[in-house]
């Protein structure tokens, strides 16, 4: 591959991190407007916001001022250090998913060769800072909260890897950019103008990538951790101000990111058919392309959210063990034999 | 010999207190678990004192008087005309059902009797005030269960009945429109079209619920098999309307104990589910939603002409008596038990308010099941808070 | 549509009625003190207070087995009235040919004490109501009847507190609305409503006089909506 810019290792870090920073509270922002705001308030036939800027697009920036001005508030029995640290260890971990995830043939932070674990193993982090903020609000709406976030953990992440496990497979590299070019360069019965895109060959696992994510991401029909009709919020129900900005920031931002990973591993990622893999064009291109991948990932995962009632802790477990679990290790089976086979 | 015997000894005493010492880690005991009086499922001030065990609750014990307002009091230094104005307020979102049975009973002890077109006119506004309170039923049971959507449709479509009653009574959420004898006014001029249309869309409305929630595998997982109340526990408790006709038994007053209203004059059907889980009792409400807009349909065909207010004195005093009146209300039974000694005012009123029996079975209903079936079973026991405590 | 006049003419449910009557006086035998049948409503049965479980299990047997209501009456004179003593209320009974007297009747049923239990049941097969009395003796305590009908529970609290009866075998007769440090019964007649005798209501003058010169006017008006909404539609 060739590289964009030769740069001394410091000033690329310095430039990558300072993207890095620009690009989480913008991508939650143009998340939680785009969806949140204009989407579902079309989906329930209602107004959302149109009074501050244009189409009400500033409504945001005044959201996070008023979150800015409030008092911060420790609740009298809380562990306060841990109380404090646990925004910041869930959007760590979003910060850390955004490291691999690719927008070109260079521009992605880190071209780790072991991205697609170290996304998995980073973003089920955010759990022990949900675990942390449940705790330590000592309050029991949290603690039930964070309970549940941890009991969902398992439920949700093993058919979120086994899925991943099929495109691996399949894809024969762990590196994210490599997933990509194996969409890229592949050949559907012989005809290779669009690709492969993982899709057509891992439609179970893309589905349970799906339902799973959902679940990462506490979002209905999986949010049994917010819950805001029975746990008032769960475990951030505590948090107000600036920490409770964290945590929303860290929700979108992960949705963000979950909807990159999957349009870079089922959708073929930045790549545009009838360009080189490396073509230097796609570091321009690429971004707007995932971008649009991203946005049309994430409308399902809302449109999901939207609709679905909320399921119970039992439920999950027993859709996760029972349905989810065998099919992506059958999923895993299929893929090998036919790997081998063909 | 003693040393072994000795060493034994101390082996046997530490095993015992390590196993105590597990013993009392082990037992991590009940968690109480306030839900209310502030939390969005007792929508108003109730509170739940449930004992947890993990997330399955050991007792569920209600507390109320929150919000108790002591209506029965008030009413024994009240004039009858004024006692409508508290009696507004039991049922907040199905505030015209509340007041028919108080003046029914009064009436019942007058031995006057409202002209037949306000006695239409009254049931169709009563079933008016029941579409509006049912269809926010509808929309919410969604939201206590996770689903967004249906409440927002709900406000929409429940704005328009409200519009419909505020247009003949000056009062979206309290009438205070019945009077002794008949009804304040009679129905503004093109009222019964625009009724008309309203009613084809609450139809639309329950059909967009049936579609949300009620064909949802994830509602239908929720609620089916969650708070089963078979029919003779339901009766021992006294549980009426819709939680009642959940759980099989097939009694509306509407159709059985009729006080006069023109209920008797259609053609409906009472609608039941032998389930009695909180399925059945949302499902029952939906149908009983679609059913009185075909009842408010037929009679708007067929508004009697005439007079709406009987002749009655200008002062009102009730003869000495006593009478109980109850209505198939939005919630259920509602019932006022008027005890008269000729005076201006009632002597004595007891208010039977249908969700005060039908939370009262909550202890019992609530034994062993998860939180999340709490908010569930309270969504589809639905309560309204004024109407517990009064 | 049922007023006085039809009652009579459909004497069927009122053989109903009456059956049912004379069958649950049967079964409740010596422990009936009175009733009272008025047609096409509840029947009001007066029992014994030492038979009030009996009576309502005999009432269960014979089919009214949906339990709509629980409490009680004081039929005790309010000793202040009912705040009614504004200069226009007491003009009005000095107006009226017949002044009102102070009513000590008890109701349907009849009555001996000043506490009086109420009890209301349904039999859905018949679709008729009955409503239980009983007077409440000095010692103010009563059997409960939550073993046969789960749903008193809470009734008998309610009445625990608002009139001061006790439930003999009622295990949980904590307040149910009222905090638990408040003392006396509200529902009591000779419980003072404070708001009150601070303040005069004046919302007891319900209905203004009409000045004279204008009342023959007034009535004139009314007469004329009246006929002429009886003859449109």
């Amino acid at each position: 591959m060739t590289t964009l810019l030769a740069l001394p290792y410091w000033q690329e870090t310095g430039i990558k991190l300072g993207l890095a920073l620009a690009v989480i509270p913008t991508t939650s922002l143009i998340l939680v407007y785009l969806f949140l705001f204009k989407m579902m308030a079309f989906m329930q036939s209602r107004l959302g916001p149109n009074d501050t800027g244009p189409y009400g697009t500033l409504q945001l920036i005044a959201e996070a001022i008023k979150f800015l001005q409030k008092e911060d508030i420790h609740p009298e029995q809380a562990d306060r250090r841990v109380f404090r640290m646990a925004p910041v260890v869930v959007l760590a971990s979003t910060f850390l998913l955004y490291v691999v995830l690719p927008a070109g043939p260079d521009a992605v932070v880190q071209n780790l060769d072991t991205g697609v674990f170290y996304a998995m193993a980073v973003s089920s982090l955010s759990v022990l800072g949900i675990l942390m903020a449940g705790w330590a609000s000592a309050n029991k709406y949290a603690l039930l909260g964070g309970l549940r976030a941890a009991g969902q953990l398992i439920a949700y992440e093993l058919p979120l890897i086994l899925a991943v496990m099929g495109v691996v497979i399949q894809a024969e590299t762990l590196n994210l950019q490599g997933i990509v070019e194996a969409q890229a360069t592949g050949e559907i019965f012989g005809f290779g103008a669009i690709g492969n895109p993982f899709i057509l060959t891992q439609f179970i696992a893309f589905l349970i990538f799906m339902i799973a994510a959902q679940a990462e991401l506490t979002q209905t029909p999986f949010d049994m951790p917010v819950a805001e009709t029975e746990l008032v919020g769960g475990f951030h129900i505590e948090y107000t101000g600036f920490r409770f900005l964290l945590f929303f920031m860290a929700e979108f931002g992960t949705a963000f990111a979950f909807a990159a990973l999957a349009s870079v591993m089922f959708l073929g990622g930045w790549w545009i058919p009838g360009f080189d893999v490396d073509d230097n064009i796609l570091n321009v291109l690429g971004p707007g392309v995932m971008l649009a991948k991203i946005l049309l990932v994430a409308f399902f995962i809302f449109w999901v959210r939207f609709t679905y009632p909320r399921l119970r802790e039992d439920q999950l477990q027993k859709f996760a063990w029972k349905v989810l679990i065998p099919l992506s290790l059958a999923n895993i089976v299929l893929t090998g034999i036919f790997k081998v086979v063909f | 010999m003693t040393a072994t015997s000795d060493r034994e000894q101390m082996a046997y005493v530490s095993a015992q207190a390590a196993d105590a010492r597990v013993k009392v880690e082990l037992d991590t005991g009940d968690m109480t678990l306030n839900i209310g009086p502030q939390h969005p499922a007792t929508h108003g001030t109730l509170r739940i004192a449930c004992q947890l065990d993990g997330e399955q609750v050991v007792v569920a014990e209600p507390i109320m008087g929150y919000m108790h307002r002591g209506y029965e009091k008030l009413c024994e230094v009240r004039t009858y005309p004024q006692c409508t104005t508290l009696i507004n307020r039991i049922d907040w979102l199905g505030s015209f059902a509340n007041e028919v049975p108080f003046i029914l009973a009064a009436e019942r002890l007058m031995e006057i009797e409202a002209p037949p077109r306000a006695q239409w006119i009254r049931t169709i506004l009563f079933e008016l005030s029941r579409i509006a309170n049912l269809a926010l039923f509808l929309g919410d049971m969604g939201v206590q269960i996770g689903a967004l959507t249906p409440v927002f449709f709900a406000f929409r479509d429940r704005e328009r009945v409200l519009n419909q009653i505020e247009e003949v009574t000056g009062g979206r959420f309290h009438p205070n429109f019945d009077r002794i004898g008949g009804l304040k006014d009679d129905i503004p001029k093109g009222w019964i079209e625009e009724t008309r249309s309203v009613m084809v869309k609450m139809r639309t409305f329950c059909d967009e619920m049936e579609d949300l929630l009620v064909g949802n595998e994830i509602f239908q997982a929720r609620c089916r098999g969650v708070g089963v109340i078979p029919p003779e526990v339901a009766l021992g408790y006294g549980l009426s309307g819709a939680n009642l006709r959940a759980s099989g038994v097939d009694w509306d007053l509407r159709r059985d104990a009729n006080p006069g209203l023109a209920w008797d004059q259609v053609d409906w059907r009472v609608w039941t589910h032998p389930d009695g889980d909180s399925f059945a009792r949302y499902w029952v409400r939906l149908q009983e939603t679609r059913e009185a807009t075909h009842i408010v349909d037929q009679l708007l065909d067929g508004i009697p002409s005439g007079p709406i207010m009987a002749k009655v004195p200008r002062i009102i005093k009730v003869p000495a008596g006593e009478a109980y009146i109850s209505t198939e209300n939005p919630l259920g039974e509602m019932g006022y038990y008027i005890v008269s000694k000729g005076d201006l005012g009632p002597f004595r009123v007891k208010i039977r308010t249908p969700s005060f029996n039908n939370i009262s079975i909550v202890p019992w209903v609530m034994k062993g099941v998860y939180v999340p079936d709490v908010i569930t079973i309270l969504g589809s026991l639905y309560f309204i808070l004024g109407d517990i405590d009064r | 549509m049922t007023d006085e006049t039809t009652i009579e003419e459909t004497p069927p449910a009122d053989d109903q009625r009456e059956r049912l009557l004379s069958d649950l006086s049967d079964s409740l035998g010596e422990i009936l003190v009175e009733s009272h049948l008025r047609p096409h409503e509840n029947i009001w049965f007066r029992v014994k207070i030492e038979a009030w479980q009996d009576a309502a299990m005999a009432a269960k047997s014979a089919g009214f087995e949906y339990f709509g209501f629980l409490s009680a009456i004081d039929w005790h004179i309010a000793p202040e009235g009912r705040y009614e003593d504004t200069e226009f209320d007491t003009g009005l009974v000095e107006e009226d040919d017949e002044p009102v007297e102070i009513d000590s009747s008890t109701g349907y049923g009849g009555g001996d004490t000043r506490f009086q239990m109420l009890m209301q049941l349904y039999s859905l097969s018949e679709q008729a109501g009955v409503i239980l009395k009983a007077d409440v003796g000095d010692d103010m305590t009563v059997d409960t009847v939550r073993e046969i009908f789960p749903g008193a529970d809470w009734h008998e609290r309610e009445t625990h507190e608002m009139f001061g009866i006790s439930f003999r075998g009622h295990p949980t007769l904590q307040p149910l609305y009222l905090p638990t440090e408040f003392e006396g019964h509200p529902l009591r007649k000779d419980f003072p409503l404070l708001a009150r005798q601070v303040k005069p209501w004046p919302g007891v003058v319900d209905i203004e006089e009409i000045p004279e010169h204008l009342e023959a006017q007034l009535e004139a008006e009314v007469m004329a909506a009246f006929e002429s909404n009886e003859g449109g539609s």
